[in-house]
């Protein structure tokens, strides 16, 4: 995967929790244009442990100058955002993949409705950003607890098709309301926590819309679990992955190539097939199929652990 | 007359899935010729289909416009054809719901042309059942004018626009909704085969 070292310009709090962070080239280059969705994956060098995690950019994606992000400080996380919040300064150099996106808008949509919850409303931004550009038909509903929490209200242009939905002030989200008599050619995207994304699905199909009109991201954070033991089929090595630590970064630590993109679950580069299984996967991804997670023959070892006697994979 | 069976050696051409209720939520019924006949079935398989439906009937020689309209849609227009019909459909798509179904029946341009108005219109292929009933006949382009020859029975054919002697391709375009029509004695001008009926 292409990555730069790219100079942390600016740093600004949107919320209590959540920072804005943007980088620029050092010698002012263009960065890659992308596609309002798309995220980058931040590498975070912490002492001795080199994290990585994705964040979806915000920024307009029409604009070269700088890439964006906005980082939600998880206390209870893995350390990759408090890193950020604690320890990231302006003029900081961090390394920054290249942006990819696995929540494009559809363009055969003759209508979008973007839908965030909470620190969802990152991939929605730049989302926005792309059809203010195109003059496309749009609405924004953003709902968060309270006002307070609202980070991306800052980041929000005050336009009437733009609505937040804030369930402290009593106005909480009606998805029934949102969704019926819309056009057809609407498109609907959804981003913030599963539960959302569910009841959204849920409302669409008791409405009667197609499936194929609902677009969803969820971008997990490896689940911290206890400790297991994995070995290499090609070989024989045997390696013990950390309760804080995914498979996929216990195996770039031991220095097995691996190719991986999103690093949560959701875009399927580092697909596993599984050798052997005596013991039961904790599967937490997005990416392989209900049959797939019962047949244990594939893991995705950004996400996904295990638990039981041994687990031998192709790797 | 049951639906139309294909054999599956054109890779390009659509499979229609056949007419399944998708319930009591709003609908467009469009059918051409024995087309209509699907329809009752799919109304008698589900009456619950009928109270939101907007039904166009063309009956092209086949009189199934009564028994359609004594159905009960909410509403039931009978046409003479596809061409009449297609400002009063445009507006009835410009004005449909995401929770709009779409059921075609009839022959295969029928289907074909108004699959591609609902998709620019904005609509999902997912949210279209088809079924196709009656002649084998073909939509054709002519790839050399453009023209549309309707209710090709032989091959090759005469464009009826350009009046080049025309091969008839197992080529689908879902664009066009139409086969392609290539010029048979482009190498040897005069030199055509002899014409064969199209059975598939």
């Amino acid at each position: 995967m292409s990555t730069e070292m790219l100079r942390v310009t600016e740093i600004e709090a949107l919320s209590p929790l959540v920072k804005r962070f943007r980088f620029e080239h050092p010698r002012g280059a263009k960065l890659p244009l992308f596609s309002g969705g798309a995220h980058v994956v931040v590498e975070m060098p912490d002492g001795d442990v080199l994290r990585r995690n994705a964040y979806s950019l915000i920024s307009d994606p029409q604009d070269g100058s700088g890439y964006e992000i906005a980082v939600r400080r998880e206390d209870g996380g893995r350390g990759g955002s408090r890193f950020m919040h604690a320890c990231v300064r302006q003029g900081d150099m961090l390394r920054i993949s290249a942006p990819l996106n696995l929540f494009s808008l559809d363009m055969r949509a003759r209508k979008h409705v973007l839908i965030a919850g909470g620190i969802g409303i990152t991939p929605i931004l730049a989302q926005m950003r792309q059809l203010l550009r195109m003059q496309g038909r749009f609405e924004v509903h953003y709902a968060a607890r309270a006002r307070s929490e609202a980070a991306g209200l800052r980041l929000l242009p005050r336009l009437p098709h733009i609505h937040a939905h804030i369930s402290d002030e009593g106005n909480r989200i009606d998805l029934g309301a949102i969704l019926d008599r819309q056009p057809i050619g609407t498109h609907v995207y959804t981003c913030g926590p599963e539960g959302l994304i569910t009841a959204v699905a849920q409302c669409a199909e008791r409405l009667g819309w197609p499936r194929g009109s609902l677009h969803s991201e969820v971008f997990l954070a490896p689940p911290p679990g206890r400790s297991f033991e994995v070995t290499l089929a090609r070989s024989g090595r045997t390696i013990t992955v950390g309760p804080h630590q995914s498979l996929l970064e216990a195996l770039e630590e031991a220095q097995v190539e691996i190719d991986w993109s999103c690093r949560g679950g959701a875009c399927g580069r580092c697909e596993t097939e599984v050798v052997s299984c005596h013991g039961r996967i904790e599967h937490h991804d997005h990416w392989l199929s209900e049959d797939e997670h019962s047949s244990q023959a594939k893991i995705m070892p950004c996400v996904s652990r295990f638990r039981g006697k041994e687990l031998i994979i192709n790797r | 007359m049951p639906a139309t069976k294909f054999t599956p050696s054109i890779a390009s051409r659509p499979v229609y899935g056949g007419l399944k209720s998708h319930g009591a939520v709003p609908a467009l019924m469009l059918a051409n010729g024995p087309g209509g006949e699907a329809l009752l079935e799919l109304i008698k398989a589900d009456p619950s289909v009928l109270p939101h439906t907007y039904m166009i009937y063309i009956p092209e020689g086949c009189d199934l416009g009564r028994s359609l309209e004594a159905c009960g849609p909410a509403s039931f227009f009978e046409a003479a054809s596809y061409a009449s019909i297609l400002p009063r459909f445009r507006k009835l798509l410009a004005d449909a719901g995401m929770n709009t179904r779409l059921y075609l029946a009839g022959t295969e341009g029928l289907i074909g042309q108004a699959t591609s108005e609902a998709l620019a219109a904005g609509m999902l292929l997912e949210a279209i059942d088809a079924e196709h009933r009656g002649s084998v006949a073909r939509r054709m382009q002519c790839v050399h004018c453009k023209g549309i020859t309707e209710n090709v029975t032989t091959d090759p054919f005469t464009c009826s626009h350009c009046g080049l002697t025309l091969f008839v391709r197992d080529h689908y375009s879902r664009r066009h909704a139409a086969f392609q029509g290539v010029c048979v004695d482009a190498e040897t001008p005069g030199e055509i085969p002899p014409r064969q009926e199209i059975k598939a």
